[in-house]
């Protein structure tokens, strides 16, 4: 019995197919499992497990080496505020203070209403409008005090439901294209454009 | 007064709000230089990229031409790109796979056509959740429009490109580190030798790293000539680039540049660039290439922006992005807070990068904070020294990849430039500034 929804399940299985090894599809496919449940469940980690052919406590170790993956519930908003050097030099930590005011929560921990993480992030490359801010790691721009409870009360609002998708989700944009053929068909029509262009280049030279 | 490049090669799109998407790119000479391309011999196209003297925009400065020639040798089995973009302070990339993703998609696909590959990879750091829907949207564009897949523009090249998210590491920025990711491991950098990716890559097959930035020279480089881009720059640096100014300056932001012709001081003050120091300050110090590299005062403002200039001089130009520091920043809590970056990231799989980073990071916050010690100020160079010895510019390495060296770039030019600062510090028990 499959853990993902039949939608994800599908798009997981397509993930795979990408890729000449079921094991390179991990992050991605760990990026689904944490669509599908906001974190990673053991029973999300226990269905990429499955599709890459790897065990839970392979999945798991994987997992908690990236920043990106939670290994418990966080709120449906995740708030990034940069303090790193660029973002230091305008106000990050500053920002953060403010932060952990607005959202009523400590570094690391979430709001009462459950709905709000905050993080402090290490550079995100957005420098030139710092302090930087992301939500579900995408970029809000809220720079000031001011501008981030405004930020915050529009999410609340669900104002901001069209730009930041609840936290997991990383994609929405499907891919298109399957790819097309096995590496050994690749390999044949790789041989046969090789030797064309010799011919051509032959013709050429004469 | 600065040279601005006439024509921008890499942002050229910039002006455009829609620059994003395929009608704005086929309208702007999409895809030319991949026709183009497409038109000549593999051999050819590499041979232009050499020409280009294009050296790579990741950091390191590898000549992108001579990369590929070493395996041109033997086949090459995957490209991927390296779109990991982590080094504090620069956001070049975010530009470019957010603004100009198709332009990335057809670079990618003339180097594909130059070493003959058929399958590449482009590594996106997860952060950039918009960079990776506009770059997945662009592959998809170029299937529909036959710029990849099967037969490309009736050309007999087939590619396929994916889009691979990264999930929040610093490290996957090393190529062999990425390649670790993109096969679905923890991102620990691999030794070399053996792994060079060019002879032992993914799964252990000959692969190209290539850069964003490096892939999205390529369509300007064929559709003008490899001449004409080492016509632009100076010496060894040649072309354009894309500097990214932060910190302390009235307008930071990216600006695409030629090389070599301007200088640290036009980037920070000339009124159409960074405009000068905030509320009229003073500049106390810079970072020329990302916080790896070792800091600059204001004797090497007139230090050209090119390769060679900046490495003559004991740093690096990088990544390209440059920090600011004017008199109100305090010196050691820049390089503290440079410091616990590098031991949050740190992989922990060398002892001294794991352990001296963490160390480091715990003299250094005692000094700022509260608690440190005169005698704090040689220990900290001790442990630098055990981590990179000598100190020396490039840098000794102790650890499998750079990152362990990269950390005492910020405390030895701190200590260096600011002494008398971390003394101020000591005694004061504390930071001096407010």
């Amino acid at each position: 019995m499959s853990h993902f929804n039949p939608e994800l399940r599908q798009r997981a299985e397509e993930l795979v197919a990408l890729y000449p090894n079921r094991r390179s599809a991990m992050l991605p496919l760990l990026h689904l499992a944490q669509e599908h449940d906001g974190y990673l469940s053991e029973e999300g980690m226990a269905e990429v497990a499955e599709l890459t052919g790897t065990t839970p406590a392979d999945v798991q170790g994987t997992a908690s080496f990236y920043d990106m993956f939670f290994l418990e519930p966080v709120g449906k908003y995740v708030v990034a505020v940069c303090t790193n050097i660029s973002c230091l030099l305008a106000g990050g930590e500053e920002l953060l203070d403010h932060a952990q005011s607005t959202l009523g929560c400590s570094i690391g921990g979430t709001s009462a209403d459950g709905m709000f993480t905050l993080e402090e992030a290490e550079c995100l490359a957005d420098c030139n409008i710092a302090p930087c801010v992301q939500v579900n790691h995408r970029f809000v721009r809220t720079t000031t005090p001011a501008t981030f409870d405004q930020m915050i009360g529009e999410i609340r609002e669900g104002r901001r439901d069209s730009d930041i998708p609840p936290h997991g989700t990383l994609i929405r944009v499907r891919r298109n294209g399957v790819l097309r053929n096995t590496r050994e068909a690749l390999a044949a029509e790789r041989a046969v454009a090789g030797d064309a262009r010799d011919a051509r280049k032959a013709q050429e030279t004469k | 007064m600065a040279t601005l490049t006439a024509a921008p090669i890499v942002s050229s799109r910039r002006e455009f709000a829609d620059s994003h998407t395929l009608s704005r790119f086929l309208a702007t000479s999409g895809f030319e230089g991949l026709k183009k391309a497409l038109s000549l011999f593999p051999e050819q196209v590499a041979a232009e990229v050499d020409a280009a003297s294009l050296l790579g925009r990741g950091g390191a400065g590898f000549p992108a031409g001579r990369k590929w020639s070493m395996l041109r040798k033997n086949a090459v089995t995957y490209l991927v790109i390296n779109g990991d973009e982590s080094e504090p302070a620069t956001f070049k990339d975010h530009y470019l796979v957010e603004h100009e993703p198709h332009q990335l998609i057809e670079g990618v696909t003339i180097a594909a056509y130059a070493l003959q590959v058929t399958q590449a990879f482009i590594f996106l750091r997860g952060e950039f959740a918009l960079g990776l829907e506009r770059v997945q949207q662009a592959i998809n564009d170029a299937y529909d429009h036959g710029a990849l897949g099967q037969n490309i523009f009736g050309s007999g090249f087939s590619l396929d490109i994916v889009v691979h998210p990264g999930a929040g590491a610093y490290i996957c920025g090393e190529e062999t580190s990425l390649i670790e990711a993109l096969e679905g491991k923890r991102g620990f950098p691999r030794i070399k030798p053996p792994f060079f990716p060019a002879v032992n890559g993914l799964y252990g097959e000959p692969t190209v790293v290539n850069n964003v930035e490096t892939m999205s020279n390529l369509p300007w480089i064929i559709r003008h000539g490899g001449a004409a881009f080492a016509a632009l720059g100076e010496g060894r640096s040649t072309g354009t680039r894309l500097f990214a100014l932060s910190g302390r300056v009235n307008n930071p932001g990216m600006f695409e540049l030629e090389m070599v012709k301007n200088t640290f001081r036009d980037v920070i003050f000339d009124p159409q660039l960074g405009n000068g120091i905030v509320g009229g300050g003073k500049l106390k110090a810079f970072i020329p290439g990302g916080v790896s590299a070792p800091w600059f005062g204001p004797d090497q403002l007139d230090v050209p922006l090119g390769q060679d200039e900046v490495a003559n001089q004991a740093s690096m130009l990088g990544s390209g992005s440059i920090v600011v520091f004017d008199e109100a920043t305090c010196p050691v809590r820049a390089a503290w807070r440079i410091t616990k970056f590098f031991s949050r990231e740190s992989c922990g799989q060398c002892t001294p990068c794991r352990e001296g980073s963490g160390w480091l990071e715990r003299i250094m916050y005692r000094l700022e904070h509260g608690g440190g010690r005169i005698e704090d100020i040689d220990l900290l160079l001790d442990l630098c020294d055990n981590i990179s010895p000598g100190l020396l510019w490039p840098p000794q390495q102790t650890t499998i990849c750079v990152l362990g060296p990269s950390i005492p770039s910020s405390i030895h030019s701190a200590i260096k430039m600011f002494r008398d600062e971390f003394v101020a510090h000591a005694t004061n028990d504390g930071c001096t500034y407010a």
